[in-house]
Formats: structure tokens, C-alpha cells, sequence
């Protein structure tokens, strides 16, 4: 680990120099709507934001990706599994770096590797865009992040001053910073990052404790006030399609003019159809059994399945629901709670 | 009438239903987790009533609960809400005698959205409402904000600020705009049609399916909407141009004539796609077309359910 320094203007051109060997994926302002995409120039970067609205999982699960397509009267149908454009994806919040941590061990976790999403991974690298300032909205803290945490990032810009401090943390890190022109940064910038980093945590609430939490989860499954607590959610995916580390999807083969397709589209545990079978029973039949579901699985499931919560706590959520139906109240509902 | 006093009536009126037992549960609003939000609430008991509040971030259209709550239901409802309790009634949704309206007239509901926006990223802590104006207090400022700048979409040509329906109305009735306010169509209508369309595709663009527009209409009610059918599929599932349109075209055929204009599903979307402007040019055909504007009146058939033998036929039959 070591830092290097980049002052803000000459950020463009840097990511004109990455732009020669890597695809690049930034956030960019489209009608008002912070969101990442594929940059030609370095200039669309913007870096002057507090989050995209949503998170930039779409690097490793598009929304909708083609797995296999037939043409019509060919036998063999074709897997697209290719190997794919080295990708950097630049400007990701720590929070958001971090739910990568998360998808890899859902995807990605040497027993089990879901090719579409490894290959994909294998030739991604982060440079994630530490907070220097939070949102109300943000409790990343309790989740096991911060605002300049590394995890999961390869390298890390802090801003200080008019320029940014460029954190280099992995080997991958240092392919993409070394030898572009950066100078080094100067002597005991660690120590003020580490300074910086104390003094913005203290913006955010303090964090819950969140085995206590899984224990009464675990023992309120059956409580009415899941009823209560949820009857207002609509049922819509904002939750979920905005969230970093939410991953459901479904298979749905497709005819596109004449080529079969089969997809791969992202589904969300909210919707309605997502449980319903064949016979036409849901077991999940109402907003407070699907509510009950997407709590239970990231702070319970999730520590018993991949041993890592299944939140970053990047307030997305919070942020974007309709009827704000905050998921920290809802947790903060069951603290100390031993079921009933 | 203040937030504060209008607030203080309502959780009056609530808990009066509620004593009398007149009404099981009233739907209103309380207080949210974030400044600038105002948030459903279902309230059961007359101790409960005090947490009811009125502001200007109530925007969502809390008719759209009424499906979930099959006994004697009170509703605190704005001008917009009660025209989609006209259109529930009529659609024989909703029961009419099952209901008590509390009726609250409406300037406009703010977009928190554009305030925070307008406030560069940092953190409010605090708004403050007066006539015209909105006080926003936060981290080392304070800004004061022409109120009509902050207005939803749908506010901005609202004609129906006083509720059209209700059994108790709260404060004093405002004053409302001209009927015939459709100068967002009209301009739309002016582009050319290759510019239209590049509009309302790169609107598309940012629409990510999460049905929050579907899910918040009032009017939205199906037991199956036809973008979730599999058998048959109507619709591609993808967030992909032709798909996406398809979806947000056909939704908005199935409201026309029903659409009340809420703005509901603008409010409800994350990435703020114009999908009003669909619903709107609809709109305007049928109120030109047919002289027609749903939610106003329990007596008066859709014009698309019901049939006149002096309908207009322009649109079938071409000169």
C-alpha cells in the first residue's frame, strides 16, 4: 500500500490514458440522474457527487444478459460466456466496493462460480471514490464498511485540497497507477486519512450491533408486527433494483426476431411473481411476507450462508422509497426483541 | 391554514371516527424518517390519531391503500386523491358508503428531491413553511426558497387543489387553476415527430422496471398487470428501449380516460422518468375529444366503458 497524488483537473486526462487499454465505467449526469456508464472521454466523469441513484452492480450482473441464442434451423446454440474487455470501474463509493466483497461470495467463491459473472469479475478492477462528506441516509458503519474504506477496492482517491490523495491497495491497483505520470503523495498522508477518516465517521449515526440483531430476527420470524411495520410497502423494486448487493434474478427465454435467446434478467423478492409456482400457490402472498423476506435474508440468511451481511448500508433504499419505509427503523423495530 | 394547526384538526377529526367508531382504521400521514418526508400511516387506535401530520411532502396518494382495508375506512385525502376515490367508486373498487373522506385542500405538494438538489448535497435538518416560501436550515446554512419552484410536475397544472369528494373538509378551500391548463401538452404536441420521439426514448433510457409508478397508481389495481403475465408474455422483461416503452405505452392506454393526474407515478419513480407526458397527451385528447375529465363526478360513465351514438368517431374515420 502506498499513495500518489492527482490534482482534480488532471483527472480527465487520466482517465483518457485508461481509456487506451480499459473500458471505463464512471458516473456521469444524464437529465439530472447520477448514474455509472461506459465513458468514451474522460471529461463525462463527474466526481462532484454524493451517490448515483442507483449502484453500479450492472458492471458484473447487467439487468439483462444473454446466456445462450439459437438462430432458427441452426442445432447449435451459442453461450455467451466470452472472456470480456478488461473494465475499471472508477469513482464507485466505498460502500459500493464493498458490495462486490458481497456478489463474489454469492458468485464467486471458488466452490461455486457462476461463469457469466466470473469472467466478468476476473477482469474488473475498482477505483473506488472515498466520502468526504455523508448523507443522512448513509449507515455504512453498521454494516462493516466506512466512508474511506478500502475493502474491496484496488485503489482509492480521498480528496484533499484541490486534488485527491490516490490510496494504491492492490497489486491491480498499481497496474492501473503506476507509470501514468502520478507524483508520490507527501510523507504522512496515511496518518491524515486516518485522521479524516474518524473525523467523517463521526457524521454517521452509531452503529448497530448486528448479531444482536440477527438473534431477534431470527426470533421474530412469526411476530404480527411484520404486519404493521410493512403494511404500507407497494411492492415495487426500488429497494431492491437500486441496491448494491441484492441479487435475484430470473431465466426467461425470449424470441428477439427470429433468434431464441435466453436471458438472464434481474427479478426482485418483492414482486408478487417472484415465489409464485405453477400450481398457482404463492407462499409469499402479501408485502409483509416479501418485506419479511428481504430483512431476514440480508441480516440473517446471508451471515449463515456467505458469513457476511448482505447490506453495505449505502442508503439507497432509505433514500428512494416512495412511502419511506426506512429499512433502519424496521431493524430498529426488532432490536432487543425475543420474538412474541 | 398553517401544517401545524391543519395537522392538529385532522388527528381531531381521526380520533373523533375513531371514538365514535365510525371508521376501523384511518389512512393518513405521519411523520418520516427524513426531512422533507411525509410518510403513509395507518391508524387504528383514537391514541394513535396524534401522530397524524399535514405538509407540503405529502404527495403520495394514500387512495391506492384503500384495496387492503376491506371494513369502514377513513381517508384523509388532497384535491387529487379524492378524484381517484371517484374513479375507485365508479369502478366499483372502492365502496362509497365504507368510507369517510377527510378532505384537505392543497397548494402543490413539494418535490424534496429538487429542494435537496438545490441544497448542493448537504445535509437539511429542517424546513420550515410559510405562505409562499419554504426556510431550509442545514449543515452552516439557511436558504429561503420560492415555494412554487419546488413543485412537483403534476402540481404545476393541477385544477383540482379542493378535494371533489369528502364528508369533513379541513381548512379553507384555495384557489385553483383553469381547467383547460395543457400548455405541457400543447408544447410537446408543437416538436417535431422525430424530436418526440428522441425525448420520450431517452426518458425511457433511465427506466429500470421497478414498477414504483405502477405500484403507487391509484388507478394501477389489476390482480395481474399484464407486464408481469408469463402465459402469454406480452411484454420483453428487460429495462432495454422497445421493451421499456412498451410497458410505460400500454400502461398508459390502460389508464386513459382513468388517469387522474396525481403525478403519483412521477413522484414514486428513483430516476424521475417523464412518464406523465404519455398520460397527459392522453388526456388531453379525451378531454378534447369527449369533454371528459375523470374523477369529477361518481355520475358520469368513463367515455371509453360507455357509448354515445354522437361519440366523436374522428379517430377511427378519416375524412
Amino acid at each position: 500500500m502506498y499513495y500518489k497524488t492527482i490534482k482534480k483537473n488532471e483527472v480527465g486526462r487520466f482517465l483518457d490514458g485508461l481509456l487506451a487499454e480499459y473500458t471505463v465505467v464512471a458516473p456521469v449526469r444524464k437529465n439530472g440522474v447520477v448514474g455509472f456508464d461506459a465513458i468514451q472521454s474522460g471529461e463525462e466523469a463527474i466526481l462532484d457527487f454524493s451517490n448515483t441513484t442507483a449502484s453500479p452492480k450492472g458492471v458484473l450482473m447487467p439487468q439483462l444478459e444473454t446466456l445462450l441464442s439459437a438462430r432458427a434451423g441452426e442445432e447449435e446454440a451459442v453461450e455467451h460466456t466470452g472472456m470480456r474487455k478488461p473494465v475499471v470501474l472508477f469513482g464507485a463509493r466505498p460502500c459500493d466496493a464493498r458490495a462486490f466483497m458481497f456478489l463474489d461470495r454469492v458468485f464467486n467463491d471458488g466452490i461455486a462460480r457462476d461463469v457469466y459473472y466470473g469472467n466478468r469479475r476476473d477482469a474488473l478492477l475498482i477505483v473506488s471514490l472515498g466520502c468526504t462528506r455523508t448523507r443522512d441516509t448513509c449507515f455504512c458503519t453498521t454494516t462493516g464498511g466506512g466512508p474511506l474504506s478500502t475493502q474491496g477496492s484496488d485503489a482509492m482517491l480521498v480528496e484533499q485540497g484541490d486534488g485527491y490523495t490516490v490510496h494504491v491497495i492492490t497489486a491491480g491497483g498499481a497496474e492501473l497507477m503506476n507509470s501514468r505520470g502520478l507524483s508520490d503523495a507527501h510523507e504522512g498522508v496515511g496518518e491524515e486519512i486516518r485522521k479524516l477518516a474518524l473525523q467523517i465517521t463521526a457524521e454517521i449515526d452509531p452503529p448497530v450491533d448486528l448479531s444482536e440483531l440477527k438473534t431477534s430476527l431470527d426470533n421474530s420470524f412469526d411476530t404480527a408486527a411484520w404486519q404493521t411495520l410493512t403494511e404500507k410497502c407497494l411492492s415495487c423494486g426500488v429497494c431492491t433494483y437500486l441496491c448494491p448487493t441484492c441479487h435475484c434474478f430470473d431465466i426467461a427465454d425470449e424470441d428477439n426476431i427470429g433468434v431464441k435467446v435466453r436471458n438472464r434478467i434481474w427479478d426482485s423478492c418483492q414482486f408478487p411473481g417472484f415465489t409464485m409456482q405453477a400450481s398457482g400457490f404463492n407462499p409469499r402472498p402479501t408485502y409483509r411476507e416479501r418485506h419479511r423476506q428481504r430483512i431476514m435474508h440480508k441480516f440473517s440468511y446471508c451471515d449463515d450462508n456467505h458469513h457476511m451481511t448482505g447490506c453495505v448500508g449505502c442508503g439507497r433504499c432509505v433514500l428512494e422509497c416512495p412511502v419511506n419505509l426506512d429499512i433502519r427503523r424496521v431493524l430498529g423495530s426488532f432490536r432487543g426483541r425475543n420474538g412474541g | 391554514m398553517n401544517p401545524t394547526d391543519c395537522s392538529n384538526r385532522i388527528a381531531e377529526e381521526a380520533g373523533r371516527l375513531l371514538t365514535e367508531g365510525t371508521v376501523d382504521v384511518v389512512i393518513g400521514f405521519e411523520k418520516g424518517s427524513l426531512p422533507m418526508r411525509s410518510t403513509p400511516c395507518f391508524v387504528r387506535t383514537p391514541q394513535d390519531s396524534g401522530k397524524l401530520v399535514w405538509n407540503s411532502f405529502c404527495s403520495s396518494n394514500l387512495s391506492r391503500y384503500l384495496k387492503q382495508f376491506p371494513g369502514k375506512v377513513g381517508i384523509v385525502a388532497k384535491g387529487c386523491d379524492t378524484r381517484a376515490l371517484v374513479e375507485l367508486i365508479k369502478e366499483k373498487q372502492v365502496n362509497r358508503e365504507s368510507l369517510v373522506v377527510i378532505g384537505v385542500p392543497c397548494r402543490g405538494m413539494i418535490d424534496g428531491a429538487g429542494v435537496l438538489e438545490r441544497c448542493d448535497g448537504k445535509r437539511v435538518s429542517d424546513v420550515e413553511e410559510r405562505d409562499d416560501e419554504l426556510v431550509i436550515t442545514g449543515d452552516s446554512f439557511r436558504i429561503t426558497l420560492a415555494r412554487g419552484d419546488f413543485l412537483h410536475p403534476a402540481c404545476r397544472v393541477c385544477f383540482t387543489g379542493n378535494p371533489v369528494l369528502f364528508d369533513v373538509l379541513i381548512g379553507e378551500k384555495v384557489q385553483e387553476q383553469a381547467r383547460d391548463c395543457y400548455h405541457d401538452v400543447s408544447d410537446f404536441e408543437s416538436r417535431s415527430p422525430g424530436d418526440r420521439w428522441a425525448y420520450i426514448m431517452s426518458e425511457m433510457d433511465r427506466c429500470i422496471r421497478c414498477y414504483a409508478c405502477r405500484n403507487a397508481c391509484p388507478l394501477c389495481y389489476c390482480g395481474e398487470c399484464f407486464a408481469d403475465a408469463t402465459r402469454p408474455q406480452w411484454v420483453g422483461r428487460g429495462a432495454t428501449g422497445t421493451d421499456t416503452l412498451a410497458f410505460h405505452v400500454m400502461r398508459s392506454m390502460h389508464l386513459a380516460g382513468r388517469c387522474v393526474e396525481c403525478g403519483a407515478c412521477r413522484a414514486a419513480c428513483p430516476t424521475k422518468v417523464d412518464i406523465r407526458t404519455l398520460n397527459r397527451k392522453i388526456s388531453s385528447d379525451i378531454a378534447r375529444l369527449f369533454d371528459y375529465r375523470p374523477g369529477l363526478r361518481i355520475d358520469q360513465p368513463a367515455p371509453l366503458s360507455s357509448f354515445k351514438p354522437d361519440d366523436s368517431e374522428e379517430f377511427i374515420l378519416e375524412r
